[in-house]
């Protein structure tokens, strides 16, 4: 019982990270319908600049922050100078482009840095508090939490309570009557972009100290897990990718609990097969008819 | 007619989609505070024209000169800020937002917060049915609602000139006579110019004060809406009954 009660708070820390992430790909899926591919590079990419200025100045502190406003740059870079000039009336076309934005990403991020794994420290310790005999949650497990509640919470203030939000809502569900109304659609699909990739930072940032350290390939496998928990929630909804993550965080806890570790890799790939047979739409979809 | 009466002034317009033109060298005048209505049968080209005049389809060749001004390279949503709204084909209401984000998008543009907060509650006055669905979302709406929303919503912009396309479409005669008398209530209080898009002649012909008929992306006839109602010959040879 204790082993379960463990692996649940474990499950659900790590499904707080997955819900960020699965966030990210959800804001970028409703502003653009497309599924970033290049997220966990981009991510990545930023985590490595927070490392720079870490390393640099020794503050935990200004590397955050240098890692999300590196996110927001790399949002901004990758949708001007990338995918506003993809095909869009081909799917395939912006897969294959973000595919090959991870190449070169990864590749870059390589020979600047070396592809051994650097270490990440965290601002808090990483030992769990007990309570009783069985530990639960560490004072890092909370900061997660935290986080990741205030970005959520940010997000919907964000979305529901001001004019940029209605703006960008408006855009990606009516572009071109957006437009007749005065709002500049291809302003707010850059600010989706950048939001998208600046959370998508952050759940790398929460995520990279918690495994192996820091490596051009270290959100691979969270993005898989991330990409399965938007499935889940059913790529649309904000609500959804928040309960496919937790879900996500929860499945690959028991798993790697009772069945192994190195069970849990397929154990995603499981999930996400099934997901797409049984509900392609996602467990969450809402299916508001588009009439325009 | 004086120069500076003309709001709108379209010279050999030709735009299409694609290789085919649609439009074919259109020629248009509209004065300031007159309703025009724009008249033909299916596929002429009437929607083509207006989303060409506001800019969502580049012309290939031609002028469109409005206020004075030439409309080339002006973006779209920069439109609005000069007074011209477009109410599209399909009324264009966002079905995911509610009856209030839909009105207030239409005013967010706005540097004068509180005359666009006044325009909003004139809207709301304006159409008591949208006043009780304020929270509804847009795709629950009737079509009448919806068109009032979408009508609503350009007038919160406060237009010079309004593009509307096929307002009637889809509802109860006494709803369109409704619409129609609203435009020329507009018209009469405020100068509100009117470019009126319809398959319903006869209501467009009982407020309009211009009528172009448009067939295969050309504008075969254009003279006053009462001509083109009591000349039964006219009326024969371009419209059909
Ligand atoms: N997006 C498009 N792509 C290609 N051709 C188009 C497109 N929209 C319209 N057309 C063509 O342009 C021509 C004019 O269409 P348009 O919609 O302007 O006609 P309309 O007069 O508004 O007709 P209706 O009364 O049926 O609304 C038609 O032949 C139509 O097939
Ligand atoms: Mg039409």
């Amino acid at each position: 019982m204790d082993r379960f009660v463990f692996l649940t708070f474990d499950g659900l820390s790590k499904g707080a990270v997955l819900a960020a992430f699965a966030l990210a790909l959800v804001l970028i899926w409703r502003a653009a319908r497309i599924v970033n591919f290049a997220q966990g590079a981009m991510a990545v990419a930023a985590a490595y600049a927070g490392y720079s200025v870490t390393s640099a100045t020794g503050s935990y502190w200004l590397g955050f922050a240098a890692a999300l406003v590196g996110g927001l740059l790399i949002g901004v870079v990758v949708e001007r100078a990338v995918m506003r000039f993809v095909d869009h009336s081909s799917p395939l076309s912006e897969v294959i482009v973000a595919l090959g934005l991870v190449l070169v990403v990864q590749a870059v991020l390589g020979m600047v840095y070396g592809n051994e794994f650097l270490p990440a420290g965290t601002p808090f310790s990483r030992n769990a508090l007990s309570v009783g005999d069985v530990p639960l949650l560490s004072r890092y497990d909370l900061f997660v939490f935290g986080a990741v509640l205030l970005v959520l919470l940010g997000l919907a203030l964000l979305f529901t309570r001001t004019s940029v939000g209605l703006r960008m809502r408006a855009s990606a569900f009516a572009p071109e009557v957006s437009r007749l109304l005065g709002v500049n659609v291809g302003g707010m699909l850059t600010l989706g972009w950048a939001l998208a990739s600046a959370v998508g930072a952050l759940a790398a940032l929460l995520v990279i100290p918690t495994e192996l350290g820091l490596h051009p390939h270290a959100m691979d496998l969270v993005f898989v897990s991330a990409f399965t928990a938007a499935v889940v929630g059913g790529l649309d909804s904000p609500p959804g990718a928040v309960v496919g993550g937790l879900t996500v965080g929860l499945i690959l806890s028991y798993v790697s609990g009772y069945l192994g570790s190195d069970v849990t890799p397929m154990a995603v790939l499981v999930l996400l097969l099934a997901v797409l047979l049984v509900r392609p739409g996602g467990l969450f979809s809402s299916t508001v008819a588009r009439q325009a | 007619m004086t120069a500076d009466d003309v709001i709108l002034q379209v010279k050999g317009l030709t735009a299409g989609y694609g290789a085919a033109p649609v439009l074919q060298e259109v020629d248009l005048t509209v004065r300031a505070g007159t309703i025009a209505a724009v008249l033909g049968a299916n596929g002429a080209g009437k929607t083509t024209l207006l989303r060409t005049l506001s800019g969502l389809v580049r012309p290939s060749g031609g002028e469109i000169v409005y206020g004075g001004q030439p409309l080339r390279d002006v973006p779209v949503e920069q439109l609005v800020r000069r007074g011209m709204a477009h109410v599209p084909e399909g009324r264009g209401v966002v079905a995911e937002l509610t009856v209030d984000e839909n009105l207030r998008l239409g005013g967010l543009w706005r540097r004068d917060r509180e005359d666009a907060a006044k325009a909003l509650t004139e809207v709301y006055e304006l159409f008591e049915p949208l006043a009780q669905r304020r929270r509804s979302a847009g795709h629950q709406l009737s079509g009448g609602e919806r068109q009032m929303l979408a009508l609503g919503r350009a007038l919160v912009a406060r237009p010079k000139l309004l593009l509307l396309d096929e307002p009637s479409l889809g509802l109860a005669p006494r709803v369109i006579a409704q619409i129609m008398a609203l435009l020329r209530q507009l018209r009469d209080s405020t100068g509100l110019t009117v470019l009126l898009v319809e398959q319903n002649v006869r209501s467009a012909l009982s407020v309009a004060d211009e009528a172009v008929v448009m067939s295969l992306g050309r504008i075969v006839t254009a003279t006053s809406a009462d001509r083109l109602r009591d000349d039964e010959e006219l009326r024969h040879a371009y419209l059909g009954f």
